[in-house]
């Protein structure tokens, strides 16, 4: 039953989204902020990451922007005197902290009872000696594995263990630091990394090839346990489960397996004592009933997000409920509303979960998989088979591919044994490749050791493609085929690829032409619900899923024009992340206040948009042009928005206005005007506002000459992309042709653009709302930066604190002059260079950007809500708020995930390479900073800095932070150009050589490998990426060796003028409400 | 591959195309939910008569391991034959994977000349079923038109049961097991405690043997089908031998006690069914197949609940309030399903111990 006695509590985030913790938990966390609500609980919410839903007004009752460390856990501890704290929902990040919170002994301090799961249990998983000793008590196997805390122990334990093996570092997020190496060689290359990131290591057996499985088990104060979800990996063991192709529920597991390793799972859920929710992970013989657990998570995972997900059951929800001392059978599963929450959900369905990889953007990664994470975001797909679950998959990762067959020969997998042996990104292409060069399954068995049902079941795919490329012409294809082919997922553009053949043709209208013929003849998919118990009992739930492997639908739909289906924002990558999702979110939350149904479609699992909750209908399926038309067929809406999930939305605006799907907002012409570049830039002209000067590229020459016109650097870059996909600047014609190259290869459909670059310009972001071409809201910032970093990686100070009156002044009467010519309604966003008040308009975006979650909380004015009830023609209030009113300060940072992605070069450009955000508030400028800065991993250096400033505009930026920091009493270590210059201006720093020059002393490397260095400032000479550099080395190790790193001259300055003028007591504990 | 359909006795009709045996066959169309286990499932006695339709729609995938014995048991199967009558799914996996399948399915019910017919929407007919109660339905190919049977009308008990008395494992331990359609897995589950189990057939008149302990199978179709059982029983409750009963053996122990059973409207076919142990807060997770009930009204007052179902309330188990008496609804033995009750058994044997 409910314990009475908490009353307040602490739910700690898990920070920006970063590789390895992503927006699975802003899922978790604001499902258990429901619960503990529900039960009257006050809960105070720390999580910088202000682009969150959990960060929201009526989620928590108070909400602290600061990072998720002891220390300022502990301020906020001394404030608000809780009861009690959650660490179970934010991630490693909360996890880490707690451990931390309970070895300060502040929990004890402040009599803080940890709700759920008790730290000790937390701290046996996490430590693998203990935790390994722990199961062997109660005869549970796991890899035999011996703990080293040296290079010397570590080459033993090899010897002992025999290769291959596995080296972990202990502590670390998803595999940091982690590998399989088979011979001395390659262990010593390991080891070295892994104690970078832990003093304590494992080396350990090689279960390479063995089936990876894994089970979410939930267990409450009464020792009730239930396993509420197994999954199997495509993938077997060898590659991160982060990294693999997942199944719910597993397939290949026969009962005996699958009940052995549940009770395997309940036992040790019980020998750890987790009240709540925790996850194991196994390794499974293929060819026996051995097994080894590999990792349990004693909190929610992403996996338990992707569980929860695939089954309806809200296990973030119910875990919240066990803690605060509730059975599993006093709670009522929240699908069904009669039956009992303590069961284990039936799949009628089949769940693929597929990574989503950005490498691409990566100068210098290695695209090989393995055990460590380094992907981005995922998705998840649900068919009535695995076939056509995948095929949708593959479609929604958003990487251009249209299902496993059927896709244009981009990839050109040339040696497919060596993509088959070491996997990357493009694996599951090369089994398609594979086939088609003849492969068996049982040859790709040998080769991957994937499982034969998997390849047997692509192997089906692909046969079925053969089938259909007997016919030419859509006319003369048998309907029986047809729908078999719908029924293994293919799209329309697959079939019309295949059937028609002809690479010329407009393959939109090709697919269009599928459309019809197959609603000619029936063929047409139907809705089925998700109920948690494969329909054994009846359920009102709007979770819903489109299948063609069906006879009837499981819904019935209302055409009574009060449903507004909102599109949401796909698998999270670089560029598009959970700010949408905030976006969506409050989209669906106005359009269900202003009393209309809202429908939401998306297939992200690690979303709140994809909460059931969250609106009257979910659509877990595809946005694409195919699917939203079928939905919109069914449903009949009274209009769609499309402005709200990012790019993928906004491009189908054409394609669903042509089809007549009535559109809310900016009307789709309008859209296109602002989305193609000719159109925007003619409509500027016209307009008399100034933009950078660009051209189109059609022939090299033409090229040459505008780049004689204007001169070097440019700004190259395609059409249509969001976060600048293959976009670069590049300062020479070496440059510019090398990239030239490899932009063909970017898209073909879009040309690529080269612009003018203005250097040492500020750039200027407008976050607005218009009604019928008339700006109703508006929020204007600035970046930290000058312009050259993309918005994404920008640091964003709102409002501005340098612009001119006059700058602002001629940007507000601009953005109204756009705003007006496009008639805008709804959510749009400017981007602006400023240079001595002459002001050029680089991009609009006739939909919400990044950063409208970042300025609506600062401005404590949602401007979602203000678009979507301007889309809506409701009526709303307009807000009298001017941006100069503000008594504080937000400064949003970027979050990158660079210590992931083993080689790539930590170096920000106009091609965005951050993987999340942070925003804080501050009661100035440089308190904000400071407090996002640190909130994204950055630590407050003591004594000594590595500073090596580059050109010479970095030099003197840095000159007067130089001078600070020596008034400070910090050492400065220069190198050479930087610290003559310094010299010269008459501060003191001690010479460091560059890497390259190997037999001088002291040499920067050393220095960084002796962690003497406590942060390193390396500012690039110019905008491209230059890999083996001697400032690449001085990055890669800064940040192989945990240094924190900044690039940026002007980010550098701004944060050690932070540092020499607070001190850590003079950040202010203050939550979101107290700044007024 | 032929074209099928499977025709419900409300008319309602369903295209699909045939896997298994080629024969169109009869009988009460059922659903059962769990996701794995159907080489156990088809050779669990409790399913003859019926027409068992998967909710989990890709079956096949690990193929059917080899027919192997062990302590004159079975080790993979629940009998010595497939007792179902057709099976319906939805995607037939045609490939199948895993080290120790023999054969695929479709092979394995075709060698036993069991029907299947896939390509049906599982999910749609369960519906069906969910609202109009389980029903009489034929799997029927175009070639073979058949009349609707009533398996209810049969003694599928006696169908299901044994001619013979045999014994298993050995140990100074005495059970007798009335087989009204006996899972091996009880069997295993008993002998692996060191017990000697007698097998006789369901109408074997057992109350004058020695034994240790009694225990009541699980078994197929309607408790009160088997009256001769209940007397057998009735005898056996006026001793202190200690008696254990499953499934069917709930039903019929609680009939000689005096309750009355009922059949459920779709009943319950699954690996997930929660059961709270009457008067604590212990929920489990348990395996189920069952399409009759106690009715929780009719329990005598030297009787108790022992469990109960959390989703609708029927009984799941009773006891005796001072004998060493107790049955329970669901499959501790599992095989298919979860294991989580499998101390039941334990129990079991500890009262033997204490009595003897």
């Amino acid at each position: 039953m409910l314990n009475t006695n908490i009353k307040k509590v602490i739910v700690l985030g898990s920070g920006a989204l970063k590789i390895g913790e992503a927006g699975e938990f802003d899922y978790s966390g604001s499902q258990a902020l429901k619960a503990l609500k529900e039960e009257g609980v006050f809960t105070i919410l720390i999580n910088p990451n202000i682009a969150t839903i959990q960060t929201s007004e009526d989620i928590a009752d108070k909400i602290y922007f600061l990072p998720i460390t002891a220390y300022f856990v502990e301020k906020v501890i001394q404030k608000e005197t809780p009861d009690g704290i959650l660490l179970a929902f934010g991630g490693q990040t909360a996890l880490n902290c707690g451990v931390d919170l309970f070895r300060q002994g502040i929990l004890d301090k402040y009599n803080l009872k940890v709700i759920g799961t008790p730290v000790q249990s937390i701290i046996n998983t996490e430590d693998r000696k203990i935790f390994s000793g722990i199961l062997h008590e109660i005869d549970v196997l796991t890899p035999r594995s011996i703990a080293c805390t040296s290079i010397e122990q570590a080459r033993e334990a090899a010897t002992s263990l025999g290769y291959p093996l596995i080296i972990r570092a202990a502590y670390t997020l998803g595999g940091l630091g982690s590998g399989f190496c088979s011979n001395e060689t390659e262990l010593n290359k390991l080891a070295d990394n892994a104690f970078s990131y832990s003093g304590q290591i494992l080396v350990e057996e090689s279960i390479k090839g063995w089936k990876e499985v894994e089970y979410e088990v939930v267990r409450d104060q009464y020792d009730n346990c239930i396993t509420v979800c197994n999954m199997e990996n495509f993938d077997p063991l060898g590659i991160h489960t982060g990294e693999s192709i997942v199944v719910a529920p597993s397939q290949t597991l026969s009962n005996d397996e699958y009940h052995k390793l549940r009770a395997l799972s309940i036992k040790i859920i019980r020998k750890i004592g987790v009240i709540g929710e925790c996850n194991v992970q196994f390794a499974l013989d293929p060819n026996s009933e051995d097994y080894r657990v590999i990792e349990v998570n004693a909190r929610l995972s992403r996996s338990s997000a992707l569980a929860s997900k695939a089954t309806g059951y809200p296990l973030a929800f119910v875990a919240a409920k066990l803690g605060l001392g509730y059975g599993l059978h006093e709670l009522k599963n929240s699908v069904t509303k009669v039956t009992t929450a303590c069961f284990e959900p039936a799949l009628d369905y089949c769940v693929v979960k597929i990574p989503r990889w950005d490498l691409g953007k990566f100068v210098g990664v290695s695209k090989n998989l393995g055990s460590s994470m380094k992907s981005v975001g995922e998705i998840m797909a649900i068919g009535r088979n695995f076939e056509e679950a995948i095929q949708k998959g593959l479609r929604m990762i958003g990487i251009g591919m249209h299902g496993f067959v059927g896709n244009r020969g981009d990839m050109e997998i040339v040696d497919i044994d060596e993509e088959l042996i070491n996997p990357t990104d493009r694996r599951i292409f090369a089994i398609a490749e594979a086939f088609y060069k003849g492969y068996s399954v049982d040859k790709i068995w040998e080769i991957t050791r994937i499982d034969k049902w998997f390849l047997m079941r692509l192997q089906n795919i692909f046969h079925l493609r053969t089938n259909l490329i007997e016919y030419n012409t859509l006319e003369n294809l048998p309907a029986d085929l047809l729908h078999d082919a719908k029924k293994l997922g293919f799209s329309d553009f697959q079939i019309a690829r295949i059937v028609v053949k002809s690479g010329v043709k407009d393959m939109n209208v090709e697919s269009l032409k599928v459309r019809a013929f197959r609603k000619k003849h029936g063929i047409l998919p139907f809705v089925k619900q998700i109920d948690t118990l494969a329909g054994e009992y009846p359920a009102q739930t709007n979770y819903l899923y489109m299948t063609y492997n069906g006879s009837e639908h499981d819904v019935s739909f209302q055409h009574d024009s009060q449903s507004i289906i909102v599109l949401g924002s796909g698998a999270y990558r670089i560029g598009s992340s959970v700010e949408f999702d905030w976006c969506s979110v409050n989209a669906v939350n106005t359009i269900r206040k202003e009393g209309f149904r809202a429908i939401m479609i998306n297939y992200n699992p690690e979303t709140v948009s994809t909460d059931y909750d969250n609106c009257d209908r979910l659509y877990f399926d595809e946005l694409s042009l195919e699917r939203v038309l079928d939905i919109c067929d069914l449903e009949e809406p009274k209009g769609t928005v499309l402005s709200m999930g990012g790019q993928i939305p906004n491009n189908l605006a054409i394609k669903l206005h042509a089809m007549n799907v009535p559109i809310l907002g900016t009307t789709a012409e309008k859209i296109d005007n602002a989305e193609d570049r000719n159109k925007f830039s003619a409509m500027l002209d016209q307009l008399e506002v100034d933009q950078p000067r660009w051209s189109q590229l059609t022939t090299i020459e033409e090229i040459y000459k505008f780049v004689d016109e204007v001169g070097f650097p440019v700004l190259i870059r395609p059409s249509y992309v969001l976060s600048g996909a293959a976009m670069n600047v590049v300062s020479n014609r070496d440059q510019l042709e090398h990239f030239l190259n490899l932009a063909t290869h970017v898209s073909k459909e879009h040309p690529v653009v080269v612009s003018e670059f203005i250097e040492n310009a500020k750039e200027i972001e407008v976050d607005a709302v218009a009604k019928n071409g008339e700006i109703v809201a508006y929020a204007l910032s600035e970046h930290v930066e000058f312009a050259g970093v993309h918005s994404g990686d920008a640091t964003i100070v709102f409002p501005p604190q340098k612009l001119y009156v006059e700058t602002i002044r001629r940007i507000k009467k601009i953005s109204k002059k756009i705003a007006k010519a496009l008639e805008i309604t709804g959510p749009f966003n400017i981007q602006y260079l400023a240079k001595d008040n002459d002001i050029k308009v680089i991009e609009c975006n006739l939909r919400a950007s990044r950063s409208f979650p970042f300025v609506s909380k600062v401005l404590k004015t949602n401007l979602i809500e203000i678009a979507t009830k301007a889309m809506l023609d409701v009526p709303f209030e307009k807000p009298d708020k001017s941006l100069f009113e503000l008594d504080y300060v937000g400064v949003k940072a970027a979050q990158f995930s660079f210590h992931r992605l083993l080689n790539a070069d930590p170096v920000t450009g106009v091609d965005m390479a951050s993987t999340g955000e942070v925003g804080c508030i501050g009661e100035n400028f440089y308190e904000a900073l400071l407090k996002s800065m640190l909130s994204v991993g950055y630590r407050i250096p003591k004594k000594n800095i590595l500073i090596s400033s580059g050109p010479v505009r970095g030099k003197i930026e840095l000159l007067a932070s130089a001078r600070m920091l020596k008034d400070r009493g910090f050492t400065i270590y220069a190198t050479g150009g930087t610290h003559h210059f310094f010299q010269e201006n008459g501060v003191e720093t001690e010479k460091v050589y560059w890497p390259d020059e190997e037999d001088m002393s002291p040499n920067t490397l050393e220095l960084i490998k002796q962690r003497k260095i406590e942060m390193v400032i390396n500012i690039p000479k110019d905008h491209t990426k230059r890999e083996l550099s001697n400032g690449y080395r001085i990055r890669r190790n800064a940040i192989d060796f945990n240094i924190p790193l900044i690039t940026n001259a002007r980010v550098a300055s701004a944060f050690i003028y932070a540092i020499c003028k607070l001190e850590m007591d003079d950040i202010s504990i203050k939550s979101w409400d107290e700044y007024k | 591959m032929q074209k099928v359909k499977l025709v419900l006795e409300d008319g309602t009709t369903f295209d699909g195309k045939s896997f298994g045996y080629e024969k169109s066959v009869s009988g009460e169309v059922v659903f059962y939910t769990a996701m794995t286990g159907y080489p156990e499932s088809l050779t669990d006695p409790s399913y003859t008569g019926q027409i068992l339709v998967s909710t989990y729609p890709m079956i096949g995938n690990y193929g059917v391991p080899a027919d192997t014995k062990q302590n004159g048991l079975h080790r993979h199967f629940e009998s010595d034959k497939i007792h179902i009558t057709g099976l319906v799914v939805d995607s037939y996996s045609f490939g199948y994977s895993h080290w120790n399948a023999q054969s695929s399915l479709a092979e394995w019910m075709k060698s036993q000349q069991i029907p299947g017919i896939f390509g049906i929407d599982t999910r749609a007919l369960t519906k069906i079923l969910r609202v109009k109660g389980s029903m009489l339905g034929k799997i029927e190919f175009e070639a073979e038109p058949i009349e609707l049977v009533d398996p209810n009308l049969m003694n599928l008990v006696a169908q299901a049961s044994t001619d013979t008395v045999e014994t298993y494992g050995e140990g100074d331990t005495t059970v007798v097991l009335v087989d009204c359609g006996v899972k091996n897995n009880i069997i295993r589950c008993l002998i692996k405690r060191g017990v000697k189990v007698v097998r006789v057939p369901w109408d074997y008149d057992f109350t004058d043997m020695q034994y240790d302990g009694l225990f009541l199978t699980n078994g197929p179709g309607d408790p009160t089908m088997c009256e001769i059982t209940v007397q057998h029983i009735r005898k056996a409750l006026s001793h202190d031998k200690p008696i254990m009963g499953i499934c069917l053996g709930n039903q019929l122990l609680g009939l000689a006690a005096g309750c009355k059973t009922y059949k459920l409207k779709y009943g319950h076919r699954s690996h997930n069914q929660p059961v709270l142990m009457a008067g604590t807060n212990r929920c489990f997770i348990t395996s189920q197949n069952h399409g009759y009930a106690i009715d929780q009204q009719s329990i005598p007052d030297d009787w108790e609940t022992l469990f109960l179902n959390v989703n609708d309330n029927t009984n799941e188990g009773i006891r005796h309030k001072a004998k060493p008496f107790f049955s329970i609804q669901f499959h501790p033995e599992a095989s298919s399903g979860p294991i989580d009750t499998e101390f039941l058994f334990d129990d079991f044997i500890q009262k033997i111990k204490v009595t003897k």
